[in-house]
């Protein structure tokens, strides 16, 4: 089993806030991260596909195709967006890194499962070079 | 770090297949990478040393095996990849092979291969 990563970049606004919550307490938990009219980071997504390489061409899976799922499923959606106002389902969730990895795993994994060959095995979404979230799907 | 230069293509396709399925990494005079090696050792921390394995025999493991053979080199002409295409998928299997025949202690837990800033390939122990 050989695991495959590729590394791409997005920079998006987001801001965090919970309807439920007065402003007093959203910006007691949420902080600098409460500011109504957002910030934004320059986030590195990470994907990373298990399967043994091909008996014929030794790859996992097309490095060109696996760019091409993750810019058509993610960047497309995510990069140079505000996640808030512009990815649905942030509508009603706070787009933290968590939530973030988690919904790229969404938008990928039926995209990488039909392609047959490789599985999904990781996800990271790095919101700065010091934090990242990773997620392995549902155990 | 070693720099390498490959090609990717197997007498099993056609060159327009081999074109179609390999795209630039086909080109017929070859490209090159620096690659990155990470080897990661599991073992038990030793009584007397406080150490999993000694570095510097772990370095002259990696050298001697990986990087003096590698290094500076085309990979389509090392018997190793005589009949296997040179994907960074085969190389890094290979390595971990060449490296775990060599440890000098400790168990060879997994080998990542960066081929460039955005691709890297892992293999583990078991598989």
């Amino acid at each position: 089993m050989i695991f495959l990563t590729r590394r791409a970049t997005f920079s998006a606004s987001h801001y965090y806030w919970n309807e439920a919550w007065t402003p007093e307490k959203n910006q007691q938990v949420f902080g600098r991260c409460a500011n109504r009219n957002g910030h934004g980071h320059n986030y590195t997504l990470e994907v990373t596909v298990a399967g043994e390489p091909d008996p014929v061409t030794g790859f996992v899976v097309d490095l060109k195709w696996l760019k091409d799922v993750m810019e058509r499923e993610v960047l497309a959606a995510y990069d140079h967006k505000h996640l808030n106002l512009d990815a649905p389902e942030f509508a009603h969730a706070n787009p933290t890194t968590e939530n973030i990895v988690i919904a790229a795993w969404k938008r990928l994994e039926p995209a990488v499962t039909a392609a047959g060959g490789a599985r999904l095995s990781r996800i990271r979404v790095y919101e700065t070079p010091e934090i990242f979230a990773e997620y392995r799907g549902e155990a | 770090m070693m720099s390498v230069s490959h090609r990717l293509h197997t007498t099993a396709l056609t060159g327009e297949q081999n074109r179609a399925a390999y795209g630039k990494c086909n080109n017929e005079h070859g490209h090159g990478h620096n690659y990155f090696v990470e080897v990661l050792v599991g073992g038990a921390v030793d009584g007397e040393t406080g150490m999993v394995v000694d570095l510097v025999a772990l370095d002259e493991a990696v050298r001697s095996q990986v990087l003096e053979r590698f290094d500076h080199a085309n990979l389509n002409l090392d018997p190793l990849f005589a009949d296997r295409v040179p994907t960074t998928e085969n190389l890094c299997r290979t390595i971990f092979t060449l490296v775990k025949d060599a440890l000098p202690a400790g168990e060879l837990e997994q080998v990542r291969v960066e081929e460039t800033e955005n691709n890297s390939f892992e293999c583990r122990a078991g598989g």
